[in-house]
C-alpha cells in the first residue's frame, strides 16, 4: 500500500488531527484576532442564553434525558444534522475535495445513506419502545440487568472513541485557527458544554445542536453562492474553470507523480474528476462503508435523539429532515472543496493543515476578499466561529449519551434496581455528565499529539458490530434473547478493537524510521522500471490478512525513469544555504538590472522556502528517530500491520450478527419469547409509547 | 413495563395487524436492499470501472460524478417514497388497530 496514505488514515478525522504540522499562531493574522473573539463571543453567548432557558424547564429525568419528548420532527431533523455534522464532516470533506477532487466527494455519500437505515429500521421503533437509552430498548425483553450494564459498557465505549477524537480535533482546530493553547481549548470546549449538558440537559443540547446547523448551512450556502455565481450557476461551466486551473493541475501532477507524464494539461485537469487519486483499496472502502451505513444507526447519541420526539411519526419527519439537511450539506461541500482547490490552491491548503482541513476557512477569507482584507477575516472569523460550535454541539450530545448511560442504565437500573427517586435519578445524570465531561478533558488532554483519527471510523466499526446486531435482532427477531445479545455485543466490540490494534492505523516503529532515515540520509539511485500491472493477492483472506504465504496484492505501477540519488536533509541544507548566499551577493551586482532583480528575488524567496520546509522536515525526522530509538515492534508487538484493512467492519460486522444469532439459537430465554408478542405489537403501533410530559 | 390489560398475543394474531407487518416487511426490506446495492455500486464502479467513470457527457462532468450525484437523489427518492407511504397506508392501518384495541374488541 502506499506509505504516505497509510500516514493519512482513511477516516475523515485524520483529516484534521493526524500527523498535522502547523504553520505560525494560527490562520488568523493577530490584528485580525479581536474579531475572531467577538464572533466567538457572540456565538457562546446565544448559546448561554439557550441553556439559561432551558434550564428552567429542565426538572424531570424525561425532561433531562428527552427534553421532555416535545421536541419537533423538525427541529429534531435539524438537531440530528447538528449532532452528526461534526467538525470532521464539515473541514474534512472540503479539505478531502480540495485534495483529491472525485475521491473526496463520493467519500461523503456513505455518511448520507447511513441515514436509509436508520429511517427505515431504527427511528419509529426505538421511538415506539424506548425511554431514554438504548439500554431502555434491549432490556424490554431480555434480562434487564445484564443487558443494561453490556449496553452502557458498549455505550460507553463507542462515546469515548468518538469524544477523544472530538476533543483532540477540536483542540488542534481552534489552535489552528487562532493559535489558542491547545490545552486551554481543550478546557475550554469542555466546560462550555458542560455547562450546557448539566444545566440545560437535552433541551440546551437540541438547541444547540440546531443553532450550530443552521450556522453551518448559512455559512455554506454563502460561501458557494459566491463561488458558484460567476458561472451563472453551470454545473459544467465551473467544473471546466475548476479542471483548466493551474493551481488544479499541478496538484493532480504532483499525486500522480510519475504517471503524469506524457499526459496533456487537459488530461490532468480532467484527472481530479475522476477516481482513484486517494482511494486506493476497494476492499477498505466496503469495509468502511459497511461500519458507516450501519454503525449510524447504532450510535448511542443518534437513536437517543428520537426519545425526545412525541410520536413515531415524528421521529419519521425528523429523519428526512436529517437527509434533507445532511445531504445538501455534502453536495456544497462539493462546490466548498473545488472552490478552495481552484481559488485558494491545494499547495496552500497543505501548507497551513497536511489534511486539507483549512480548506473551507482559506476559502472564506479569499472570498471576502483576502488576507489583508477586513471582509476575508471577518468571513475566516465567521467560518472558525462555526466550527468551534460544532465541536461543542457534538461534544454535547456525546457526553448526554454517555452520561445516559452510565446514570440511567448502570446506576438506576442496574445498582439502584430501578428503585430511585425521580429526585434522586436527575441528580445521577448530572452528577454523570460532569464525570463524563471531565473524564473527555482529561483524555483530551493526555491524548495530545496522538493520531486519534483512526477512532472516529473505530466508532462506528464499534456501534455497527455490537450495538446494531442487538438493538436490530431483538426488535426483529422473534428467537433472539439475553445470550445472543450479549455474545453478540461482546464478540463484536472486541473483534472491532482487537482488528485495529493490529491494523495499519497503528503506529509501526521500523517504518517511521525507515522513511525518517530516508529524510535524514537520503536515497540512493534507482534504476527505471518497466510499467507494472495491478496484482491481485493469492487469496481473497491474503487481501485482509498477513498470513503465510500470502502474496500481497499490489497496485498497477507506471514506469518510472532512473532517478537520481536524493542527498541527506544535512547535504540539502548546506547546498541550498550556498545557493542563498550567492543569491544575496547577485542581488547587489543586479540592482540595475530590474528584471533579472525579480527573478533573482523570486529565487531567493523559493530557496527560502525551501530551506524552512527543509529544515522542518529534519526536525521531524530527528524527533521520529528519537522517539522510535531502539523500537521495532508496534503497541501490539507486531512489526507490520497483520489485519491489511483500515477498518475492521467486513469482518467485525457480520461476527457481530452471527454470535448474537448463535447465542440465541443455543439458549433458550423465556423472558424474552414471552415479551415478543409486546415488543413486536407495540413496535409497529406504538401503543403504551413514551408520552410526551405536558407543561 | 408490561401492560396486563392488553392481550398483546391478540393483536399480533389479529389479520389488520398482520396484513400491516406484511405490508412493511415487503416494503422495507425491498428499499433497505436496493439502497444498500446502489451505494455499494459507487466504490465498486469507482475501482473497478474506472474506464467507464471517465466518460465525459455534460462539458467536464462525467458518469462518475453523476453517478455520485445520483446516490444523493436515490437516498432523497427512497426517503420521500417511504415517508409517503408510511404517512398514507401505515400510519392509517395503525390507527384502525388501536382505535379497535380501544373500542374493546381485543381485549
Amino acid at each position: 500500500m502506499n506509505s504516505k496514505l497509510n500516514q493519512t488514515v482513511l477516516s475523515t478525522a485524520a483529516l484534521f488531527c493526524s500527523g498535522v504540522s502547523f504553520a505560525g499562531t494560527g490562520a488568523v493574522a493577530d490584528e485580525f484576532k479581536w474579531m475572531t473573539f467577538a464572533v466567538f463571543g457572540v456565538i457562546i453567548a446565544i448559546t448561554m442564553a439557550i441553556t439559561f432557558w432551558a434550564a428552567r424547564t429542565t426538572h424531570t429525568t424525561s425532561e433531562f434525558y428527552a427534553a421532555g419528548r416535545s421536541v419537533s420532527g423538525i427541529q429534531n431533523g435539524w438537531a440530528i444534522a447538528g449532532d452528526y455534522l461534526s467538525a470532521a464532516s464539515f473541514l474534512g470533506i472540503a479539505g478531502l475535495i480540495s485534495l483529491y477532487g472525485y475521491d473526496g466527494f463520493m467519500y461523503s455519500v456513505g455518511w448520507l445513506v447511513a441515514y436509509i437505515t436508520v429511517l427505515l429500521v431504527i427511528a419509529e421503533p426505538c421511538r415506539n419502545i424506548g425511554k431514554y437509552t438504548m439500554g431502555d430498548i434491549l432490556a424490554f425483553r431480555n434480562d434487564p440487568k445484564k443487558t443494561k450494564v453490556v449496553a452502557a459498557l458498549s455505550t460507553i465505549t463507542v462515546s469515548t472513541f468518538y469524544l477523544t477524537a472530538q476533543m483532540v480535533g477540536g483542540g488542534v482546530l481552534i489552535k489552528t485557527l487562532i493559535g489558542i493553547d491547545y490545552e486551554t481549548s481543550v478546557i475550554g470546549v469542555g466546560i462550555l458544554m458542560l455547562s450546557y449538558v448539566v444545566f440545560g440537559g437535552m433541551k440546551a443540547t437540541t438547541w444547540v445542536q440546531i443553532t450550530k446547523a443552521v450556522l453551518l448551512v448559512t455559512a455554506s450556502l454563502i460561501l458557494v453562492f459566491l463561488v458558484w455565481s460567476p458561472y451563472g450557476f453551470s454545473l459544467p461551466a465551473y467544473l471546466q474553470a475548476v479542471v483548466g486551473d493551474e493551481k488544479v493541475i499541478a496538484q493532480v501532477t504532483k499525486l500522480l507523480g510519475d504517471s503524469a507524464t506524457g499526459m496533456s494539461k487537459e488530461e490532468l485537469g480532467q484527472r481530479f474528476l475522476e477516481p482513484g487519486l486517494f482511494l486506493k483499496n476497494p476492499i477498505d472502502q466496503i469495509s468502511l462503508g459497511l461500519a458507516l451505513v450501519l454503525g449510524t444507526a447504532g450510535m448511542p447519541h443518534i437513536l437517543m435523539r428520537f426519545f425526545t420526539v412525541p410520536t413515531a411519526q415524528a421521529a419519521r419527519t425528523s429523519v428526512i429532515w436529517a437527509m434533507g439537511i445532511i445531504g445538501g450539506f455534502y453536495v456544497l461541500t462539493l462546490f466548498l472543496g473545488t472552490g478552495a482547490a481552484m481559488l485558494v490552491g491545494s499547495a496552500k491548503i497543505a501548507s497551513v493543515d497536511a489534511g486539507g482541513n483549512m480548506a473551507g476557512p482559506l476559502l472564506a477569507q479569499y472570498l471576502g476578499g483576502g488576507e489583508n482584507s477586513l471582509l476575508g477575516n471577518f468571513f475566516l472569523a465567521f467560518v472558525a466561529a462555526v466550527a468551534f460550535a460544532t465541536i461543542v454541539a457534538v461534544v454535547a450530545g456525546l457526553v448526554l449519551a454517555a452520561a445516559s448511560a452510565m446514570a440511567h442504565d448502570i446506576y438506576v437500573g442496574v445498582i439502584r434496581g430501578d428503585h430511585a427517586t425521580p429526585k434522586e435519578q436527575v441528580v445521577a445524570a448530572r452528577v454523570s455528565s460532569v464525570i463524563v465531561g471531565v473524564i473527555a478533558i482529561t483524555v483530551g488532554i493526555l491524548a495530545k499529539g496522538q493520531n486519534v483519527a483512526h477512532l472516529v471510523a473505530l466508532a462506528f466499526a464499534v456501534a455497527a458490530s455490537s450495538n446494531l446486531p442487538a438493538v436490530f435482532l431483538t426488535l426483529y427477531w422473534k428467537k433472539c434473547n439475553t445470550t445472543g445479545i450479549i455474545a453478540g455485543m461482546i464478540v463484536g466490540s472486541l473483534t472491532a478493537i482487537g482488528l485495529v490494534l493490529l491494523s495499519p492505523n497503528m503506529t509501526y516503529p521500523k517504518a517511521v524510521i525507515t522513511s525518517a532515515k530516508k529524510v535524514l540520509e537520503g536515497e540512493p539511485l534507482q534504476a527505471a522500471k518497466d510499467a507494472q500491472p495491478a496484482k491481485p493477492a493469492s487469496s481473497f483472506a491474503c487481501e485482509l490478512f498477513a498470513l503465510e504465504g500470502c502474496v500481497a496484492s499490489a497496485p498497477a505501477k507506471p514506469a518510472s525513469p532512473e532517478k537520481a540519488a536524493k542527498p541527506g536533509a544535512a547535504d540539502k541544507l548546506a547546498k541550498l544555504n550556498e545557493k542563498q548566499q550567492t543569491l544575496v551577493t547577485s542581488l547587489e551586482t543586479l540592482a540595475t538590472d530590474p528584471v533579472a532583480l525579480k527573478t533573482a528575488q523570486d529565487d531567493l524567496a523559493k530557496v527560502k522556502k525551501d530551506i524552512a520546509a527543509t529544515e522542518k522536515a529534519k526536525t521531524k525526522a530527528e524527533d521520529d528517530m528519537k522517539k522510535f530509538e531502539g523500537q521495532t515492534t508496534s503497541l501490539m508487538g507486531l512489526e507490520k500491520p497483520w489485519f491489511l484493512l483500515k477498518n475492521p467492519g467486513l469482518i467485525s460486522i457480520p461476527l457481530g450478527f452471527l454470535m448474537v444469532i448463535l447465542g440465541s439459537l443455543f439458549t433458550r430465554d423465556k423472558r424474552a419469547e414471552d415479551m415478543w408478542d409486546e415488543l413486536y405489537v407495540r413496535q409497529n403501533t406504538g401503543i403504551n409509547a413514551e408520552a410526551a410530559s405536558v407543561h | 413495563m408490561s401492560n396486563p390489560n392488553i392481550n398483546w398475543a391478540a393483536i399480533d394474531t389479529n389479520p389488520k395487524f398482520q396484513a400491516l407487518h406484511r405490508k412493511k416487511l415487503f416494503f422495507l426490506w425491498g428499499l433497505m436492499i436496493f439502497s444498500i446495492i446502489y451505494y455499494f455500486m459507487l466504490p465498486i464502479g469507482a475501482a473497478y470501472f474506472q474506464d467507464l467513470f471517465k466518460i465525459k457527457v455534460w462539458g467536464v462532468v462525467n458518469v462518475g460524478l453523476l453517478f455520485a450525484l445520483s446516490e444523493f437523489v436515490v437516498a432523497w427518492t427512497i426517503a420521500f417514497v417511504y415517508s409517503r407511504k408510511a404517512n398514507r397506508e401505515f400510519d392509517s392501518m395503525t390507527q384502525e388497530i388501536v382505535n379497535e384495541l380501544n373500542s374493546g374488541s381485543m381485549k
